[in-house]
């Protein structure tokens, strides 16, 4: 059994999860990293995408969408601004974004906020990816 | 002395008037309630936040960014977080009394309102104010704080501010609130003794990590004031209102006894007269 080191995931409106895992799976800036414990020290960005919190004998997903980790030898700290498990999704909520942000992408706005709209298309898409798993 | 029907008028009037304070207490009692469980929530975060920064600047010392610095404008930004409703004591003039009798001069002041009432007292007394967004004090959402955040480190980076306040009132508990002003920009954090030396990695680069890590920080705290003024918002009320209704309550005991003795006097005047009158027919 791998070592357990303390996960937190928090938010602005509560401490979204903290507990002993193995291994946590995240986006960041960089791509996908997998942290166990001993991991050296790294503060990096997060992007939207799924997180994966490997505890003892299961795994629980949830979704994260913008925000930093400080990972530390011992401990990981997740700063998300926005935080989901699945069954908090609205899956028509986030089919409905994931179209409008399409639409926006494939106009040709001379002022379109790019960076706005698809970072709106990948939160959608997280989304709807999470619910799926359910 | 006043006669018995002004007194029993005035009577009603209060007690009227301490019934409506009665409800209001009664109302931001439950408010206070909901705004403070919202503000514990709230906490983790915003601490986290800040250990966060601190340590990560207190060990990389020498680090030049922007956000560190103070701007060449010589004018500064305040956020002022007042409420939209009064009767909240002196809630409100607290954090005004910030501003008016504070260190920085009135012509280098940009007021971002959050809150009418603060913004209309600023505004009288001749203050710049730059925005208003009085519509988010009703009910904060991090979203809010994250457009407020956005707008003033605008201003920031395109120096038209050198530097960003916040001005807000801290929720210590139900009945302790404290008027704060503080520094958001450029961030001062003072050196800590380093207990841990581990060199901490950043992925991208220290300046990216930064550039995104920063505006969180500012945002974070825009919004634990939001919700920590919230609390404190009613919780100034329910005390203000709670000293009304017993002072309310304290003029009614003050008004009975002078009424009765309205009464008793006019009784004994009465009785003196028939007296008189019988006497006067024998």
């Amino acid at each position: 059994m791998a070592e357990l080191f303390q996960l937190q995931i928090i938010s602005p409106n509560r401490i979204f999860y903290d507990g002993q895992v193995s291994m946590v799976e995240m986006n960041t800036g960089e791509g996908q990293i997998g942290v166990y414990a001993r991991h050296l020290p790294v503060t990096t960005t997060l992007e939207p995408g799924i997180v994966k919190i490997h505890e003892e004998g299961s795994v629980r997903e949830a979704a994260v969408h913008a925000g930093f980790a400080v990972i530390l030898q011992d401990k990981v700290t997740l700063m998300a601004e926005v935080a989901e498990w699945p069954e908090e999704i609205d899956i028509n909520r986030a089919e409905e974004a994931r179209i409008r942000a399409e639409r926006r992408l494939s106009t040709n706005e001379p002022n379109l906020d790019v960076a706005r709209a698809e970072l709106a298309l990948r939160r959608s898409l997280t989304r709807i990816e999470l619910s799926k798993h359910r | 002395m006043a006669s018995m029907r002004d007194i029993q008028r005035r009577k009603t009037s209060i007690q009227s008037t301490g019934q409506i304070t009665k409800a209001m207490k009664l109302v931001s009692t439950v408010k206070l309630q909901k705004a403070k469980t919202k503000a514990e929530h709230t906490k983790p975060y915003s601490d986290a936040m800040y250990a966060t920064i601190s340590e990560m600047l207190s060990r990389s010392s020498n680090i030049d960014h922007p956000y560190l610095k103070k701007g060449s404008s010589n004018k500064k930004a305040v956020i002022v977080i007042t409420s939209n409703r009064g009767l909240a004591g002196g809630y409100n003039t607290n954090i005004t009394k910030l501003l008016t009798n504070g260190a920085i001069p009135k012509e280098q002041l940009q007021v971002y309102a959050i809150g009418r009432k603060g913004k209309d007292i600023l505004a009288r007394r001749g203050y710049e104010i730059a925005a208003d967004y009085s519509d988010v004090i009703n009910e904060p959402i991090y979203q809010d704080a994250r457009e407020i955040g956005k707008k003033v480190l605008d201003a920031f980076t395109k120096n038209e501010i050198g530097e960003i306040y916040l001005a807000y009132t801290s929720f210590k508990n139900t009945v302790s609130h404290e008027p704060k002003l503080i520094k958001l920009l450029p961030i001062e954090i003072e050196k800590k003794e380093q207990e841990r030396q581990i060199p901490m990695n950043y992925e991208p680069e220290e300046e990216e990590v930064l550039d995104a890590i920063i505006p969180k920080y500012v945002c974070s705290l825009i919004y634990g004031g939001l919700i920590e003024a919230v609390a404190s918002e009613n919780g100034a009320r329910m005390q203000a209102m709670d000293s009304a209704t017993s002072n309310a309550e304290e003029m009614l005991a003050d008004l009975s006894l002078k009424y009765n003795r309205a009464r008793q006097s006019s009784i004994t005047q009465e009785l003196t007269e028939i007296i008189a009158g019988a006497e006067a027919i024998n």
